[in-house]
């Protein structure tokens, strides 16, 4: 917010009032000139097709709008499907109804007692919580590092940082897994968030993207105050950053949250109690296959399905805004 | 004499602010040289390491094997065909989502008010968990009761198996992969947003068509965007693991045809439900100069093809 102001005062105070006459004088002048330029064009070449366009231009806005209300209706059909199908007893769920020929909503009761969601729960949120709580301090330390203070090697540490976020994660999924295992974190829940820790590529670069629009002037006043470096950081910067932590929050608590491998490789030989929702939903959906000898309560795979899917739906209409800025932040660069 | 000691004095009182700062500023990035150490240069001298061994996971330590490992890629058939699997699963599946992707930005961004709405519509598959998505698409995509086949019947067509038919399990992936397209289309949609209006309009007095102002507008201004999409989106699809192992290779059936099986999958079952190590750092390394060849022809091709904006600017 800050930022904003500050470049334009240095622009007006050297030329003083007198010069930012002229500046709007021949911004008005170019405005003009483009008014003119337009008007001979408009009713000449315009007029004659415009008379002809308008239906066509009507048919395509239907044949859009019919495009778009179809997608839709294509991408929302699964979460419709998923919300009956949650709602069936044993031998309806297959029946592809939108609206179950008999109700049975006690599987959203019964499903705590079949499965033991509510641990799943527990451990989800808890590695969901402490890997976003975790990733935003640390990605936004290392990124206020890179952005505020010059120090030798940061351009080139820098470099390296980006070119790791291309590096692709299967490379160094076994080397990680016997990392872990020598520290002794093996069938806890460590690994999944631990990493969180030592920041994030994509994280601080985003982070670092925000810093950089913070003038200087700011710290180098507190500097004077006697403000630690870290003060800075922790009482300015960060402070400020907040619509940039939020997205970085809110990233890798979907990720973590969805994370399927991570759970599969560091929890599969555990306990059943100690799995994430999405790892047990995968047990569950092999343990009711009748081939494996269940008898076949999908309904339950669709309520624990549903409920782990609706966090994420919520968390994102509550801040889009702040997802799809992150989303093309990560494509402009 | 004093010339110089002035000299010296406000020289020497910045570099011991400069350094004072160069220390605050290596503490900040420490935890991410941290990592980078233990995850990155570690881990991947690691895995080297492990390439070139036997691995006993149940005492920890590795025997030298030479070549061993790389040559089990080359005559073990599993590793081709699951390279194949994944290069015809990338082959379909991302310049389809671009294609789909950039349909669904164009149509959002030409209906103008209410895109917003349907933005959020289009991208909820996307933040759905894979588990989810997988446990619906599971029945969806049944050959006989699933609703897809349903539908096609409605048309007079008789659907394929979809997870039976080795042919079609590839096809599944995709679909279901393509239910989430809406993470490309806000990126597209955010591209689109930013081609000046102006342009179409002087287009438009010049008597260009719809479909040339797409072809010479549209396209070349988005197409460093539909650039980061295609290098983003291979490196993911030649990973993919968590769809194919979700509905296919869950629960270790042997008699799950090999058609899904992608190389991730494969590396998946070699390091941890087989535990050869070794091989499955073999592996990891052999996919890695795969990523790195392709995506440095894809850079080299997209010299020609993309166009930067800014030269004017």
């Amino acid at each position: 917010m800050s930022a904003q102001p500050e470049p334009v005062v240095p622009q007006r105070t050297p030329y003083g009032g007198g010069a930012a006459a002229p500046t709007s004088a021949q911004e008005l002048l170019g405005g003009r000139q483009r008014m003119v330029a337009e008007q001979p064009a408009n009713p000449a070449a315009l007029a004659l097709p415009g008379r002809s366009r308008r239906p066509l231009r009507h048919l395509g806005a239907a044949v859009r709008w019919a495009l778009v209300l179809f997608f839709s209706a294509l991408f929302l059909y699964p979460f419709a499907w998923l919300l009956a199908a949650s709602l069936k007893p044993r031998g309806q769920v297959f029946d592809n109804r939108l609206i179950p020929k008999t109700f049975s909503p006690q599987n959203y009761s019964l499903v705590w007692h079949e499965l033991p969601l509510g641990n799943w729960m527990l451990n989800s949120i808890f590695i969901a919580l402490a890997s976003a709580v975790l990733v935003t301090i640390s990605s936004s330390l290392v990124a206020f590092g890179f952005a505020y203070f010059r120090f030798p090697g940061r351009g080139a540490l820098f470099s390296v940082l980006l070119a790791t976020m291309m590096l692709p994660g299967a490379v160094t999924l076994v080397p990680n897994y016997l990392i872990w295992k020598n520290l002794g974190w093996l069938g806890t829940n460590v690994p999944l968030w631990g990493g969180s820790l030592f920041g994030s590529a994509f994280y601080i670069f985003l982070m670092r993207q925000f810093f950089m629009t913070l003038p200087r002037d700011l710290f180098e006043a507190a500097r004077m105050d006697g403000c630690s470096a870290f003060g800075l950081f922790w009482r300015i910067a960060f402070p400020l950053s907040r619509s940039s932590a939020i997205i970085v929050f809110m990233f890798e608590f979907q990720a973590a949250w969805n994370n399927f491998t991570g759970a599969l490789i560091y929890l599969n030989s555990g306990d059943p109690t100690s799995y994430t929702v999405p790892l047990g939903i995968s047990h569950a959906m092999t343990m009711y296959s009748p081939t494996a000898g269940g008898h076949g309560d999908y309904q339950y795979v669709m309520v624990a399905s549903l409920l782990v899917t609706l966090p994420m739906l919520v968390i994102f209409v509550l801040g889009q805004r702040h997802f799809i800025a992150g989303v093309t932040t990560g494509s402009s660069r | 004499m004093p010339e110089p000691g002035r000299k010296v004095r406000p020289r020497r009182r910045p570099s011991r602010l400069r350094r004072s700062e160069a220390r605050a500023g290596y503490l900040f990035i420490a935890p991410w040289c941290i990592g980078l150490l233990i995850f990155t240069v570690i881990s991947m001298s690691w895995s080297l390491v492990l390439s070139f061994q036997h691995y006993d996971v149940a005492s920890g330590t590795g025997t030298p094997a030479g070549l061993d490992n790389y040559r089990l890629l080359a005559s073990d058939p599993t590793v081709g065909k699951s390279l194949g699997n994944t290069l015809f699963y990338a082959v379909l599946a991302v310049p389809l989502d671009i294609l789909l992707a950039l349909l669904l930005a164009c149509l959002l961004n030409g209906i103008g008010r209410g895109s917003g709405l349907f933005r959020t519509l289009f991208y909820l598959p996307k933040m759905t968990p894979t588990v989810a998505t997988a446990s619906v698409f599971l029945l969806l995509l049944n050959g006989n009761s699933g609703a897809i086949n349903t539908v096609l019947r409605l048309f007079g067509i008789n659907g394929p198996q979809w997870l039976a038919d080795p042919n079609w399990m590839k096809p599944s992936i995709v679909v279901m992969t393509l239910w989430s397209v809406g993470g490309s289309t806000i990126i597209l949609l955010a591209a689109l947003q930013n081609v000046p209006r102006e342009y179409y309009e002087a287009a438009a007095t010049d008597g260009a068509s719809p479909a040339q102002q797409f072809l010479r507008i549209t396209v070349p201004l988005v197409s460093p965007t539909l650039f980061f999409l295609t290098i983003v989106n291979t490196i993911a699809a030649l990973q993919v693991f968590d769809q194919s192992y979700l509905l296919f290779y869950r629960d270790g059936n042997a008699s799950v045809p090999d058609a899904a099986r992608f190389y991730g999958v494969y590396l998946y079952q070699q390091a941890f439900e087989q535990f050869n190590f070794g091989r499955a750092a073999a592996m990891a390394w052999l996919l890695f100069v795969i990523i790195l060849v392709i995506t440095a022809i894809q850079m080299r091709v997209s010299r020609r093809m993309v166009f930067y904006e800014g030269g004017d600017r």
